[in-house]
Order: structure tokens, then C-alpha cells, then sequence
């Protein structure tokens, strides 16, 4: 396949929407800190932090919709669990934003961070060593969701769960793993999670550069992201992943290790939203048990639903949409949010099986013929 | 006539009234003419306000004789420290604190007289003497009391603080008793009393009797038997004594172990028959037509709303609320059923993903529509005082009978079910179109229409599932939610389609759970029962009881 040995050209060949979306991001990560950096505060045009720091929570829940859109839309897996993935993230960062607190806790103790300290424990627990260094909680953002998905995936692809099996055991274990962090004896702070953070890598979360800065690196990762699943989709093996989603049994005849391109696809993708729950902690400044919700988890599937799933810009779109959408709503007409959603959920799969992006290629197609 | 003598020693007339249990609770019948007819509950009150604590005694064994359930209040009441009277009229009631109001309560009458102040009540004091004259006399009464599970309980009351007066009651009563369960603990009592015997032999002969007892006040009288004391003695000094009551314990350490078990596994059981119950529904749907259905939850939901709504329309009903409900819940499910499944599900057969997302839709709307209609926060629903209270079998096994009745509902619901597919027409079509659509249709099935009521039939069996979870957890607006995933579980695990593996998973799901409970905690060994449920299913993908056949490649 040509497309395989010419990366870039190959890339971007058959991919217009995604330019305009790589352009847009683009746009979005320079306009957002410009606009709240240099306009002026008395100016229309200002964003405040609480805006910026909305945008970035948004771009943070793209990145977990296209991660579920690569395993979705283009590999078949309907995961149910891919909120547990982003919360594993999440927690991981958390828990070297807790160990940055140092004596600045409410009970002062420079080890213990402070729910440790209220439950009597007298030494840190083993897992909880080496997160006081960046590079190591980093290296657990990825590893923590990674050799999970590792793990579930293994077993379960090997033994051939598919299906609506597949998305059922996925919730499983998303509930599994909220009712275990919600233990106190986790050691993860139970009911409260984590909150209260001070630094980031020396800096104060708490200044406006710092958040800058944070939805910067949120926008180059939610890039990233995307260039990565549009490679891997785009390669021969995204091909093979491709066929597997519409033949499983056939691609199987043919002679592909199917096992091994669902599982290494997942791993893929549940790294992927453990980023992007790492960088949504720190900006929102809460992790708690409830992330792990089997709702978030289903949210995040109607996101990539409403946007077109097996587009990968589609769910970028979808989430944003969706998302912005929520946030009006809960504020504006709280009881409506609900409904809202619950329409839009049997609306799209009934009418708008292919989301937003099917609707624009359709209409696109018409103009062509016309 | 040694009986009637002791009688005369005058402890409590209670025991008499019960020497002749026909004319029994009836002390002021012509029968008792030896005795004084006894002075009325009024006067005796009256007397109360201003009596001294010898004076109280008297009063005391006058309201034995007396022997009413107003009377036998009184003393309760004294006994607890409740009894009043009040300042302006000297009416004596007992007092309670409720909803944080005081709270009176004519005494003779039983009748609420409402909040008081305390300022206006002053209390009936009794001192450490009267109290035992009180503990004794009540006991007497009880002791005497034509219920035989008043009896038993006067019993075992008895047995905890036993001493020479209660064992000459005891004794009296022994004569009399006519129940079998109530003279075993009157004779376990008794054997009690003689532990503590000087003579060994005696002690030797209680403890033979006292070996197959499960009575807690048994076990909490040897064990201290045979510990050793710290300077080496036992407070036991005969050895031959010591080692009958060692193998006593052990004896009855065994029973209790065998009843402990008995008990998890009803727990189980009953656990199980609930998972159950919220599964079998989802068997139908999922199962049989191969549909995802995420509103599952919150058609439960709705079931148990139906019995928060029966009981609003009938308030004075409450004992028949529930079986009202259970017809209703299930028409109303079933019904809401049948519309998601003309509205939205008949679209998207063969696409069982999408299913599950337009379902969990549903289930968002309707979660909303329950808290805009009725309120975001839970609704009391009541228990029937039918289901309240325990089955006992003995100190250490009791079954509450809402448990019981789950069982019991669980399984009717279940055989009916089993018949519903097995011997009707409907059941015959259902089963046609689930193992080959296109064939039923070519017989002359009227496919949609099958399609429409099973789903109605599987929501319709979740509607009832809510009316038994009324009686169990909170009805409120996440109550389907907690449910989905265990629910989901059931069914996966006992194998699609198969409703006696829903049966088999959703029990051993239960016991399995109840089992791992006491080891590891409720809700560590929730999460063990998921992961090994998630474990078992990477191994078995199609569940305990897999379809077989062209079915199963569906």
C-alpha cells in the first residue's frame, strides 16, 4: 500500500475534514490564550480564565471521544469502560498533584496527603512511591490504563467476547472499579477522591499562565491524538482493524491475528484517554470516584455517536457539541438536560445513524452530483 | 394444691390466673374466690400520684391482680421510667419523646393525649427494690399471658436474670404450661438456674440437659466454665463438670456454625431471588429477541412507583397495597414496554448497539420524568405489617419474613413465567420467532406483534421486580440504576435465552455474594463477585447455559 510508505501524503490524502479540523484546533489553542491574555479584561472579546479553562475541559473530553471513536468506529468495540481508562488517567496525575500539596495539607504532614492523615495511616502506602516525581507519574498516566486495557483485552479477545458481551463485561468493570475506589481502604481517598491541588512541576495551578499553559499542551495533545489515530487508522494495520469491524470471521479466514490488532488497537486507545484524563484533572481540579460512573462512560459513546462515529473528527466535533450543549443546559434549564440528552440518544441512532459528519459528507455528495 | 399455695405466697397472681388457663386471662372471673376481688385499675391509679415506695409494692401487686394490657402498661411504663402524672389533674400517663416532642398517653385508656410540656408532668419514681418488685411482676404476667409467643419471650426474659423467684415462677408455671416450645426454655431455664448449683452432681445433670440448647443465655452460661482463670484455678472446680460442659460447647458451637450457614445461604437465597427477579425480565428481551434493553432499570423503577402510588390511593389499605400493585406495575411496565419497543426498538433490530444506546435514551428520560412528576428525592413507600417480624427457629436462626416472601415471589414469578412461554400460545410463538424469524413468519406468525408483546412481557415481569424492591431498597429516581449492571450480570452469566440459567446465575450470584460478605465486606465482595463474574466470562463468553443450535450464531 502506498499510503503506508508515504506517511504524510498518505495522511492527509483522503482527508479533508480532518485538515479543516487540524486547522481549527490550531486556531483554537493560539486564538483562546491570545484572546484572554491580550484583550483586555474591560474588552467583549476577553476570555476569562473560568472560559479558558471550560475550553480546555472540553478539548480533554475530545481527546476520550476520539479515543473511543478509534475503538468504535473503526474497529467495532462498543467499550463501555473508557471513562475507567480516563479516571485511571486522571487519578494518576492526581496522585502526584496530591504528593506536590506537601506541608501545605490541612494537617501539615509533608509525606502523608491529607485523607491519609485523617484515616490514621501512619506510612504511605507502596503504590503510592515514585509519584512525587513528574516522569514517573507520567510514565503511570500511560502504563495505569494501559496495562489494564493490556489485561481486559487479553482475555477478552482471546476468548472471542464480542459484541454486546464486549460492552457489557466493559461495564463491568468500570462499575467494579468505582465501587473499589470508593472504598477509604484503597487508599485512593474513597467518596472525596482528590482535590485541593497546589503545583504543578513548582508552578501554581491556581495562576492564569499556568492555565495557559495547561490548555496549550492540551490542544498540541488533543493534536497529537488525533494525527496518531488518523495514522494508525489510515496504515495498513488500520486497514486490517478496518476489516475486522466489518467481517470479523471473514478477516479471521483470511489469516490476520485478529486478537492482536483488537487488543493492540484498545491498549492504544485506553492510553489515549488516560492522557487526556491526566490533563483534564489538573484543569478542573477534582478527580473523584465518580468518574468511573458506567453513565460517563455511555455519555462519551453519544458523543461520538452525534458527531459521526469512524470519522475521528466527528467525535471531536461530538464532544465539544454535546458537552457545550450540557453546559448551557445544567446551568440554564437544568431539568431539561436530562431529556435533551435522552432525545438525542434515541434520536441520533434512530435518524442520524452516521452523527453530524455523515449529514456534511451526504450534503457534500449531493453537490458533487448536482 | 401446692401450686395455689405458693400462689398465696403472693409473688404474682399471674401465675394463677394461668393455673387455669380456660377462665385464664380472665382474673376478675367468679372462679378466683379465695383472692379479694381484685381493686380497680382507676382507684389503683388514683393511689399512684401520692404513694411512698411501700405503698407503690402494693400498688404494684394490686395492678397484677388487676392483670388488664392497660395495667400490665403501667408497670412496663414504670419499669422504664415513663410513668407520670400530670400536675394539673393527677392523670397518670406515660410519656415518650417522639419527633422530638413529648408526648403523653392516658394510661388507662391508651388513648394519645398529645405534646406536653415537661414542666407540667411529674414522675413516678421507683427505686432499685421496686424495680425488681416490677421486673418479677411483669414477668409474671407475661408469664401467664394467653399469646404463647408473649409466654416465650416472659421466658427468655427470665432466663437472663434468673434467681430464686423466678425459678419458683417458673416452676409454677412449668405445671401449667400446655405449649412444648415454651416448657423446652422453661425447662432450659431452669437447668440454667442449676449451673450455678453447689451440688455437682446437679450441675452435671443441667449441663446434660442443657447440651443440645442453642440458647445464646446457654452458651454465654458455660463458657465461662471452662476458662482458664489467671492464677491457673477454674471457676469451675469439678473436672468431670468442666469437661461436660467443654463437650457441651463444642456441641453446641457445631449447631451453631450448622444455623449460621443455613443463614447465609437464606440471605444468599434471598439476595439471589431479587438479582433474579430484576434479571428474568431482561432474559425475555435480551435473551429471546436479542435486544439490548438499558431502560430495564427504570421499567423496575416504575414498578416500584406503582406501589408508592397504590398506597397514596389507598392509604388505609396498606396490607393489600402491595398485591394491588403487583398487577398494576405490571400492566403500567408492560405497557411502557410496548411503546419503547413500537417507538424506537422495531427500527433497529439486528443492530444491538444501537439498541443499547437508544435504551439507555429512555432510560434517561424516564429517570427525568420520575423526578419532575414525582420529586428528585426518595418516596416512603410502607411495608405491610403482613410482611414484617421473623420466622424463629431458635436463638440463632430467625428468617425475616420479607425474605421470605421475596423467595416465595421470586419463585411463583418465575414458575408462572416458565408456564407463560412453555404452555401457551403466546409462549409457543415467542419461542417460534426466537429460534427462527423468518420461518414463523412463513407459518403465518405475526411476527411484529410477538415482538411487541414479549417485550412487553419481559418489561412487564421488571415492573413486578420494582414492587418487590419497593420492600427492599429506596424508591427513588436512580433506583433502576443501581440494578442495570447487576442485572446485566445475571443474565450474561447464566447464558442468553436461557431462563433456568437467569434462575441458576441470579441465585448463586446471591449466595456467592452473602458468602464472600463476612469474609471481605459488602462491598469488596460486590467488586470480587464482578471481577470473577468478568473472569468467568473470558472463559465461557456464552454464559453457564449456552444456546445451542443455529440460534446461538445470531
Amino acid at each position: 500500500m502506498p499510503q503506508s510508505t508515504h506517511f504524510l501524503p498518505g495522511l492527509f490524502r483522503t482527508d479533508r475534514p480532518g485538515i479543516i479540523f487540524l486547522a481549527l484546533l490550531l486556531a483554537t489553542t493560539i486564538l483562546v490564550p491570545l484572546l484572554h491574555l491580550v484583550v483586555p479584561e474591560s474588552s467583549a472579546l476577553h476570555m476569562s480564565t473560568y472560559a479558558v479553562t471550560l475550553i480546555g475541559k472540553y478539548l480533554t473530553y475530545a481527546m476520550l471521544a476520539l479515543a473511543v471513536d478509534l475503538v468504535w468506529g473503526f474497529c467495532g468495540i462498543l467499550s463501555l469502560g473508557h471513562a475507567a481508562f480516563f479516571a485511571l488517567g486522571g487519578y494518576a496525575m492526581g496522585m502526584y498533584l496530591m504528593r506536590q500539596i506537601g506541608t501545605r495539607g490541612v494537617y501539615g504532614d509533608p509525606i502523608l496527603p491529607d485523607f491519609m492523615v485523617f484515616l490514621n495511616w501512619k506510612e504511605l502506602p507502596w503504590f503510592w512511591h515514585g509519584f512525587d516525581m513528574f516522569w514517573f507519574a507520567m510514565l503511570m498516566v500511560v502504563l495505569a490504563p494501559g496495562i489494564l486495557a493490556l489485561v481486559f483485552g487479553w482475555f477478552a479477545f482471546r476468548s472471542r467476547v464480542t459484541g454486546v458481551y464486549l460492552s457489557i463485561i466493559t461495564q463491568a468493570m468500570t462499575y467494579a472499579l468505582m465501587l473499589a475506589f470508593f472504598r477509604n481502604d484503597m487508599g485512593f481517598g474513597g467518596n472525596n477522591g482528590f482535590t485541593d491541588f497546589k503545583d504543578l512541576l513548582g508552578f501554581k495551578l491556581s495562576s492564569p499562565n499556568v492555565r495557559i499553559a495547561l490548555f496549550i499542551t492540551t490542544g498540541i495533545a488533543l493534536g497529537i491524538g488525533y494525527l496518531l489515530c488518523r495514522w494508525i487508522v489510515s496504515s495498513r494495520a488500520g486497514r486490517v482493524v478496518t476489516a475486522i469491524r466489518d467481517a470479523e470471521s471473514r478477516t479471521r479466514f483470511i489469516g490476520y491475528r485478529v486478537e492482536s490488532y483488537k487488543l493492540w488497537v484498545f491498549v492504544f486507545s485506553a492510553v489515549l484517554a488516560g492522557v487526556a484524563g491526566a490533563l483534564y484533572v489538573p484543569q478542573v481540579g477534582i478527580i473523584n470516584p465518580g468518574e468511573f460512573g458506567p453513565i460517563n462512560s455511555i455519555e462519551v459513546v453519544i458523543w461520538v455517536a452525534i458527531g459521526g462515529r469512524g470519522t475521528l473528527y466527528g467525535a471531536v466535533a461530538g464532544a465539544v457539541i454535546v458537552n457545550y450543549a450540557k453546559t448551557w443546559f445544567t446551568t440554564a434549564l437544568p431539568s431539561a438536560w436530562l431529556y435533551l440528552l435522552g432525545a438525542m440518544f434515541v434520536l441520533t441512532t434512530l435518524l442520524l445513524p452516521t452523527g453530524v459528519a455523515g449529514l456534511l459528507r451526504a450534503r457534500k455528495a449531493k453537490e458533487r452530483a448536482a | 394444691m401446692t401450686i395455689r399455695k405458693l400462689l398465696a405466697l403472693g409473688v404474682a397472681l399471674g401465675v394463677f390466673t394461668a393455673t387455669c388457663p380456660v377462665q385464664g386471662a380472665t382474673p376478675e372471673s367468679p372462679a378466683v374466690p379465695a383472692v379479694p376481688a381484685p381493686a380497680t385499675l382507676k382507684s389503683l391509679l388514683a393511689q399512684l400520684p401520692d404513694a411512698d415506695f411501700a405503698t407503690k409494692g402494693d400498688i404494684v401487686n394490686g395492678l397484677v391482680a388487676e392483670g388488664s394490657p392497660a395495667a400490665r402498661n403501667t408497670l412496663a411504663a414504670m419499669l422504664d421510667g415513663e410513668l407520670y402524672y400530670r400536675s394539673s389533674d393527677r392523670l397518670v400517663v406515660s410519656a415518650g419523646e417522639a419527633d422530638k416532642l413529648l408526648t403523653a398517653t392516658d394510661i388507662s385508656t391508651g388513648k394519645s393525649i398529645g405534646a406536653v410540656a415537661m414542666s407540667d408532668l411529674t414522675s413516678i419514681g421507683v427505686n432499685n427494690q421496686l424495680r425488681k418488685v416490677l421486673r418479677g411482676a411483669l414477668a409474671g404476667l407475661d408469664l401467664a399471658n394467653p399469646d404463647v409467643a408473649v409466654r416465650f419471650a416472659a421466658v427468655h426474659e427470665v432466663m437472663r436474670t434468673i434467681d430464686a423467684e423466678s425459678v419458683a415462677m417458673l416452676r409454677a408455671r412449668l405445671g401449667a404450661e400446655k405449649d412444648e416450645a415454651v416448657r423446652a426454655q422453661i425447662i432450659d431455664a431452669l437447668a440454667i438456674n442449676d449451673l450455678a448449683d453447689a451440688d455437682a452432681a446437679k450441675r452435671l445433670a443441667a449441663i446434660e440437659e442443657l447440651r443440645g440448647s442453642l440458647n445464646s443465655e446457654v452458651y454465654n452460661r458455660l463458657a465461662p466454665m471452662v476458662v482458664v482463670g489467671k492464677d491457673g484455678s477454674f471457676s469451675e472446680p469439678d473436672p468431670a463438670v468442666r469437661f461436660a460442659a467443654q463437650e457441651a460447647l463444642t456441641t453446641i458451637g457445631h449447631w451453631r456454625t450448622f444455623y449460621g450457614v443455613i443463614e447465609t445461604m437464606f440471605f444468599g437465597l434471598s439476595l439471589g431471588s431479587v438479582l433474579m427477579l430484576a434479571g428474568i425480565g431482561l432474559a425475555i428481551t435480551f435473551g429471546v429477541m436479542g435486544v439490548i434493553n438499558m431502560a430495564h432499570g427504570e421499567l423496575m423503577m416504575i414498578g416500584a412507583y406503582c406501589v408508592y402510588v397504590v398506597q397514596q390511593l389507598m392509604p388505609n389499605n396498606i396490607g393489600s397495597s402491595i398485591l394491588v400493585a403487583i398487577p398494576v406495575a405490571f400492566v403500567i411496565a408492560g405497557l411502557v414496554g410496548v411503546m419503547i419497543e413500537r417507538g424506537i426498538v422495531r427500527y433497529l433490530y439486528g443492530r444491538p448497539l444501537e439498541t443499547l444506546l437508544a435504551t439507555f435514551g429512555v432510560s434517561l428520560i424516564l429517570q427525568q420524568l420520575v423526578r419532575d412528576v414525582f420529586s428528585p428525592n426518595n418516596r416512603p413507600v410502607e411495608t405491610p405489617s403482613w410482611m414484617a417480624g421473623s420466622l424463629r427457629f431458635n436463638d440463632v436462626l430467625s428468617l425475616t419474613y420479607s425474605r421470605l416472601y421475596i423467595v416465595l415471589f421470586a419463585a411463583i414469578v418465575f414458575v408462572l413465567l416458565l408456564l407463560v412461554l412453555k404452555r401457551t400460545r403466546l409462549g409457543l410463538h415467542v419461542r417460534a420467532v426466537s429460534q427462527n424469524r423468518a420461518m414463523a413468519r412463513a407459518m403465518g406468525i405475526k411476527t411484529d406483534w410477538v415482538d411487541a408483546l414479549t417485550f412487553g412481557l419481559g418489561s412487564g415481569i421488571a415492573g413486578v421486580a420494582g414492587v418487590a424492591l419497593s420492600q427492599l431498597t429506596n424508591v427513588g429516581p436512580n433506583l433502576g440504576q443501581n440494578y442495570i449492571v447487576d442485572s446485566f450480570m445475571v443474565v450474561v452469566f447464566g447464558g442468553v435465552g436461557s431462563l433456568w440459567g437467569t434462575q441458576i446465575s441470579g441465585l448463586s450470584l446471591g449466595v456467592a455474594n452473602k458468602l464472600l460478605e463476612p469474609v471481605a465486606g459488602a462491598v469488596l465482595a460486590k467488586i470480587l463477585v464482578l471481577v470473577a463474574l468478568i473472569l468467568f466470562i473470558q472463559r465461557k463468553p456464552r454464559g453457564l447455559f449456552p444456546q445451542r443450535g443455529r440460534a446461538a450464531e445470531g
